[in-house]
């Protein structure tokens, strides 16, 4: 049995040592499944293809959340991937993770390729750069928050389906024009804390946290509890109440009620275009984030959602090489172009843009360049985004709170200020462990 | 029990070799992640674990600041008392019941052990589609009834939703070690019994239960751990401990904030006081309960 094993170890030892001097291999953990996993797939195929001296391997580490615990493992032991896409809520605790991380800023000069982050969209790239001005990761799949709606209910109910509404008074009168024409779910929305609280104060041009949304330091605080935010709430509990708005989950569990045609309006993801454009049995259009027309400097933008990809510390100088090669490669305009015609998912430089644009894809596909305009202005200190640390559990938190307005357990203006107060614990907490 | 049974080994150092393999598994799998959990419970560290800070008892002192933390006591007792109370009425039912079958009992034993091979997510993942307020099976029959099926934001409806759930994994245990159980009581005490006029309901509570009582009480502490511990699962692909917090119960907020928030002082700080409140229920159970046992 030993010489058996012992033959095997050796075999297996010939076997993994021969191609290890032929080709470097670069590790991708991502988060992209069904259709958008075969997106990142071809990626790296089309790069491997492309040349010889490096072998992008991708693997699937299953949601956002949990690609990124197996990479905090993975890098306990020692074993991290090259490339780790993190979601956008995670980006503070990357940031401040400075001994797991290696900029790419960093990576790219290294390499001596050339590398513009300017060539990005400001909303797109402004997120990923840390104070000191150097770009951390790459945006890589940036969405943003849009509304989407069934033209075909909109008909039904005796609306004008092609004018969508733009505000939320609009929206609520839509709504009751539905339900009055028998709709069940007239409006929902995934993401409630990113569609109804962060982009919804972007797009006002008001704070969701103090210092900037955290971009001016770590002792930020929340600050979603002001008059505008609690009317809006309160409108959607109204809404709730009277059977306009219908809660159907958190995160993007609600995803599939817009293409099975279950509710007539919602609030989501740009990225959903993908499903909804495949799925959808009915004329739908895609229209900018309601607003509210009295207030002054709305609509201003929306702030990105998505993730980009990480550079692991720890790796040989070689294999950082063939990283920078392979963000090389999806940073030329052409590829990122195609991306952004197959995903929905944002072109993230305007030379992407221009690429789309004069390819006709625009007109060919009416509503797929509402993100983009949503987001290619120019931004202010309370637009630019929102980068907070212990995000992921303040999303919960806010979940949480916002579950209780919609079941009527406590008023708008007592959830958000539970919301508030909890989850300025989580960044008293962030500030503490993350001041060195 | 007075007969020694005792045996006595010559050499010294054999009965630890003998005892070695499940002192090596106890060790490794139990001991040193409990350790590992206390020492952890004391510290603070960053995501990727590259800065480590001591915070004494900082960690537990904000856990027991946080009404949310203490309000999931409630919600845990509640949780576990109805998967236990239910999961052990419902299959010592099934088991008796079972155990009168003569014709197809194998079919009939297999189909009730099924569900014990369920992955607890898988589970989850099951009740909640039949349970989907749009699109479920039995949501659709419930409205039909008038009943408005909602457990996103009715907290009742999420907590029968994550019982029924739990229960339903765990009934095949229960009812395997019930149904052995149950095979073990001679029939001649049965019969005795019905000749004496006792009938079913009669036989039943003063001679089976009784008789049962040691397979009750062991399936009692192990239901308990499993509601404590074994549940997460469940709750994380059904309701993600919601509405509000209302099914939060602690062991999935230990997994939330371990997994999902990568805190892992505090989620380790969490699975101490569990420890803590597992070990004392069950000297608890084994002080009190156990008295009433007939073994």
């Amino acid at each position: 049995m030993k010489i058996k094993l012992g033959l095997l170890a050796a075999a297996a030892a010939v076997v993994v040592s021969l191609p290890a001097h032929a080709q470097v291999e670069i590790q991708w953990w991502h988060s992209m499944g069904g259709a958008l996993g075969e997106w990142v797939n071809d990626l790296a195929k089309d790069f491997n293809a492309k040349q010889k001296d490096y072998k992008v391997v991708t693997t699937f580490k299953g949601s956002y959340p949990e690609s990124m615990t197996a990479a905090i493992a993975a890098f306990r032991a020692g074993n991290a991937p090259h490339i780790l896409q993190v979601f956008e809520v995670g980006t503070a605790t990357m940031m401040a993770s400075k001994g797991a991380v290696k900029p790419v800023a960093e990576v790219m000069k290294a390499s001596g390729l050339k590398f513009d982050p300017n060539a990005y969209i400001s909303a797109v790239s402004g997120y990923y750069t840390a104070p000191n001005g150097q770009m951390m990761s790459l945006p890589f799949n940036s969405s943003t928050t849009v509304f989407y709606y069934n033209k075909d209910a909109f008909k039904a109910a005796g609306i004008d389906a092609e004018k969508a509404p733009a505000t939320w008074p609009e929206v609520a009168l839509a709504a009751a024009k539905l339900k009055a024409a028998g709709h069940k779910c007239p409006f929902t929305t995934s993401w409630q804390s990113w569609t109804q609280l962060e982009s919804f104060s972007a797009w006002h041009n008001v704070e969701f946290a103090t210092k900037r949304n955290g971009f001016g330091g770590l002792d930020t605080r929340l600050a979603f509890n002001t008059p505008l935010h609690v009317r809006h709430i309160e409108n959607l509990a109204n809404m709730a109440k009277q059977g306009l708005f219908v809660y159907k989950g958190r995160n993007n569990t609600p995803d599939a009620t817009f293409p099975s045609g279950e509710c007539a309006m919602y609030t989501g993801s740009s990225g959903l275009y993908g499903s909804v454009k495949a799925n959808a049995k009915f004329a739908y259009g895609i229209a900018p984030l309601p607003y509210y027309p009295d207030v002054t400097g709305a609509p201003q933008n929306t702030v990105i959602g998505g993730a980009s990809l990480w550079v692991m510390s720890g790796r040989k100088a070689e294999e950082y090489k063939g990283v920078a090669a392979f963000f090389n490669y999806l940073s030329s305009p052409e590829v990122q172009a195609a991306s952004h015609q197959r995903t929905g998912y944002l072109p993230i430089t305007m030379a992407s843009f221009k690429v789309t644009e004069d390819s006709g894809f625009y007109k060919k596909n009416p509503g797929t360049d509402v993100a983009v305009t949503q987001m290619v202005r120019k931004v202010t200190d309370k637009s630019r985004g929102i980068r907070l640390g212990n995000f992921v559990q303040i999303r919960t938190i806010i979940d949480e709170e916002m579950e209780q307005i919609w079941a009527g357990k406590k008023s708008p203006k007592e959830g958000l200020d539970a919301a508030v107060q909890r989850g300025n614990e989580q960044l008293e907490r962030f500030e503490k462990a993350n001041k060195g | 029990m007075a007969a020694e049974k005792r045996v006595w080994f010559q050499s010294r150092w054999l009965p630890w070799v003998l005892m070695a393999p499940q002192l090596a598994i106890i060790g490794v799998f139990f001991f040193w992640p409990a350790g590992q959990a206390l020492l952890q419970s004391l510290q603070q560290q960053d995501a990727f674990g590259t800065s480590t800070e001591w915070v004494g008892l900082d960690n537990f002192r904000r856990l027991f600041a946080d009404a949310t933390y203490l309000a999931s006591f409630k919600t845990t007792a509640v949780f576990s008392l109805l998967v236990a109370t239910l999961g052990i009425s419902v299959s010592l039912l099934l088991a008796v019941f079972a155990d009168r079958i003569i014709k197809g009992a194998l079919a009939y034993k297999t189909l009730l052990i099924w569900p014990y091979a369920v992955a607890p997510a898988v589970a989850g993942v099951l009740w909640l589609f039949m349970f989907a307020p749009s699109i479920g099976v039995v949501s659709y029959g419930l409205r039909k009834m008038g009943v408005d099926w909602n457990h996103l934001l009715n907290s009742q409806q999420a907590m029968t939703l994550i019982v029924m759930a739990a229960v339903w994994k765990q009934i095949s245990y229960n009812f395997l070690f019930f149904l052995a159980g149950l095979q073990s009581i001679p029939k001649s005490l049965i019969e005795a019994a019905a000749i004496d006029g006792a009938g079913p309901w009669r036989r039943f509570w003063t001679i089976v239960f009784p008789l049962l009582s040691p397979t009750t009480f062991f399936l009692l502490v192990i239901n308990i751990v499993y509601a404590f511990f074994d549940t997460f699962g469940i709750i994380d692909s059904a309701t993600e401990g919601g509405p509000g917090k209302d099914t939060a119960i602690l062991v999935y907020k230990v997994y939330y904030d371990g997994f999902k928030a990568l805190d892992l002082g505090g989620s380790a700080a969490q699975s101490v006081v569990l420890m803590v409140i597992v070990v004392a229920l069950t000297v608890v159970q084994f002080r009190f309960v156990e008295k009433r046992v007939n073994y």
